[in-house]
């Protein structure tokens, strides 16, 4: 069984942290999902850098900017991970923008990635029926799983859909907005988390975009298996760097 | 072969919308809607009113004595820079515009590189009473400031691309960006004829009045109505896509199209995207791209802000792959002299975007007999104040 699956069968709510890869400094990467491990993160999110990622607000963008101009490349991090199941158990997804998968070639991307033991992708401009028509069977070969998005706009009709395509969980983004820019969550997203899951998909569903503390940890998994937290770990990288990350999963899990 | 769109969003391979769900109820709205909008014949009646009596179309299709002498072939230039605001951009802003009224939108948000996309944006908005915010690379703010001015008296906000390259790709950037944080009341007006389906057909399908004028002006003119070759700048392709969109199908006409070589081709300071590009996504379509072999999109440079983008439209990706059309790229130096020469011979002042189509004299030799119709996509009074450094006048 996939990693992730074993992981979403646990019974208890789960803490998924995505850094971008070559952030702060080029050779953190086996560091900070180390560390990450450690400190009690239950799935990790590597972030692969784009030169324009589109679904992403200012924080992430520096940090993929900067990534870049550390000089991260798809090579860089397959090198720098390809040990990384001597030392970490947790699921571990590569999260990234299609382009860079795509020039890499799809099938070789997959065929890497199971050779190294990440477990999942989440590509947020691979749209689920492209995905569904031309690569899902690859992905099936290589045992990963592919993570889709929804928002509060997606209608029910595309969520049971995305949910028939999916085999891990669906990445229910809190709020139409892009990565970083919310703060808090008001009575419509809490609404909309119980509306999903009251729909009883098949897939658990794990909250992104707009959780940072305790408090939005805690509202967002009141209904929902997990939560994700991204632009929030990376301004706490900016700050501190990478010492004290367990600090840093400590004041969310408390 | 078919070089129109098919019922997938796709020109041959390219094309497509790969899209952030986040985007995809927006796009999903106009792509269910736009075909049924724009066929309604109240649609209809309205557009071609306001480009009538608004705009000022249909634009003349002028024969260049002085310029088919020089060059010893028959040119016809396509008098887009007559049109109000200076361009042919404001035919697609006029049609979205009315597409975003009947789709109940009240904020409108463009991306602009030379300005011209931005100033038509703003206009319809001024015209139709709508909010308006353009996103305009930090860049190209100071080197376009009288079309900053412009969009700024017609009630625009011009908000700065500060990311990457600080040009018209991260414009682009911050107005997906923007339309993901307001995805109800908002409609995109994409000025070029990029992004994912359904833009790029509906731009093309906006921009068509010109190839549509081009054949009856050319019948009254010449007798028949094909030309032998239509020739046109291309950045993300909306004035070339225009031009060639009633010619597509028909062999006897010719395709051209000039890209930007900026500093030459290989000098790593170029926009020439069929030469240098490989395909890709960009800005949620699959494209002839300029990347890193690592899929990371390279920062293009041209003088001219119009074209400065590293991809271009999916169907000119397809013309290119095949073979349909011709592609030429002009640098900067061979465009500012085309420019100069046209202003010399025929007392037209071109927009620099479209000074690149003119410079195909330098790259290709017509015959005597050979009718040249060459899409004059802009005026240059916003680049004025470029001339007249580069000549030092």
């Amino acid at each position: 069984m996939n990693r992730i699956n074993q992981t979403l069968n646990k019974d208890k709510k789960l803490l998924s942290i995505y850094f971008t890869a070559g952030y702060p400094n080029l050779d953190d990467t086996v560091s900070i999902i180390q560390n990450l491990e450690k400190s009690g993160v239950d799935m990790i999110e590597i972030g692969l850098p784009f030169s324009d990622p589109l679904a992403d607000g200012p924080t992430i963008q520096a940090s993929s900017t900067a990534a870049l101009k550390n000089g991260m490349t798809t090579e860089k991090l397959f090198e720098q991970i390809k040990d990384i199941r001597k030392s970490v158990a947790i699921p571990l997804i590569i999260m990234g923008y299609f382009n860079p998968v795509l020039q890499y070639g799809v099938e070789a991307f997959c065929k890497k990635c199971q050779e190294i033991g990440i477990d999942g992708l989440i590509l947020p401009d691979l749209p689920a029926d492209v995905y569904d028509a031309e690569y899902k069977t690859i992905f099936e070969k290589y045992g990963l799983i592919n993570v889709f998005l929804i928002t509060p706009q997606t209608s029910e009709e595309r969520i049971r859909y995305i949910d028939s395509i999916s085999n891990g969980f669906i990445y229910m983004v809190s709020s139409v907005s892009t990565t970083g820019s919310q703060s808090g969550f008001g009575e419509a997203q809490t609404k909309y988390f119980e509306r999903i899951s009251k729909m009883n998909l098949k897939n658990p569903q794990i909250v992104g975009f707009g959780i940072s503390n305790n408090e939005t940890f805690t509202q967002a998994t009141k209904f929902a298996k997990g939560a994700i937290i991204g632009s929030a770990f990376i301004k706490f990288l900016t700050t501190n760097g990478i010492s004290n990350i367990d600090k840093f999963v400590k004041s969310i899990l408390k | 072969m078919s070089y129109n769109i098919n019922n997938k969003g796709y020109y041959g391979e390219f094309g497509g919308a790969f899209i952030p769900e986040m985007l995809y109820p927006n796009v999903e709205e106009l792509r269910q809607n736009y075909l049924k909008v724009m066929a309604e014949p109240s649609f209809q009646e309205e557009f071609h009113q306001l480009l009538k009596d608004y705009v000022g179309r249909p634009s003349p299709l002028y024969f260049a004595k002085r310029l088919s002498e020089k060059y010893n072939t028959k040119v016809y230039l396509k008098r887009e820079d007559l049109n109000h605001t200076g361009a042919h951009k404001v035919n697609n802003t006029i049609g979205q515009i009315l597409m975003a009224k009947r789709l109940g939108k009240t904020r409108i948000i463009a991306e602009t590189g030379a300005g011209q996309h931005g100033v038509a944006t703003a206009t319809v908005c001024a015209l139709m009473g709508l909010q308006c915010i353009v996103y305009m690379g930090e860049i190209d703010i100071a080197r376009q400031a009288p079309n900053v001015a412009r969009m700024k008296m017609l009630g625009a906000e011009v908000r700065p691309a500060l990311s990457g390259s600080r040009t018209l790709k991260d414009a682009t950037n911050e107005a997906i960006r923007d339309w993901i944080n307001n995805p109800v009341n908002t409609h995109y007006i994409i000025g070029s004829a990029i992004g994912p389906h359904p833009y790029p057909d509906m731009v093309t399908r906006f921009q068509s009045i010109i190839s549509e004028e081009i054949k009856w002006q050319l019948k009254e003119k010449e007798g028949r109505e094909n030309p032998d070759y239509v020739v046109a700048c291309i950045g993300g392709g909306s004035n070339a896509a225009g031009t060639y969109y009633h010619f597509l199908d028909n062999k006897d006409v010719g395709i051209i199209a000039v890209e930007a070589a900026g500093k030459g081709i290989h000098s790593g300071e170029s926009a020439a995207t069929s030469v240098l590009g490989k395909e890709g996504i960009i800005h949620g379509c699959k494209t002839l791209l300029m990347q890193t072999i690592d899929g990371q999109i390279t920062e293009p440079y041209s003088i001219s802000a119009g074209l400065d983008y590293p991809g271009v439209g999916p169907l000119h990706s397809h013309l290119y792959k095949s073979g349909r059309g011709e592609f030429y790229s002009a640098t900067d130096d061979e465009a500012m002299q085309a420019g100069l020469e046209l202003t010399k011979l025929e007392g037209i002042i071109p927009a620099i975007e479209t000074s690149h189509a003119l410079a195909i004299f330098k790259h290709k030799t017509f015959q005597p007999e050979d009718i040249v119709v060459i899409s004059l996509s802009g005026r240059g009074d916003k680049d004025l104040q470029n001339y007249i450094d580069y000549f030092k006048l």
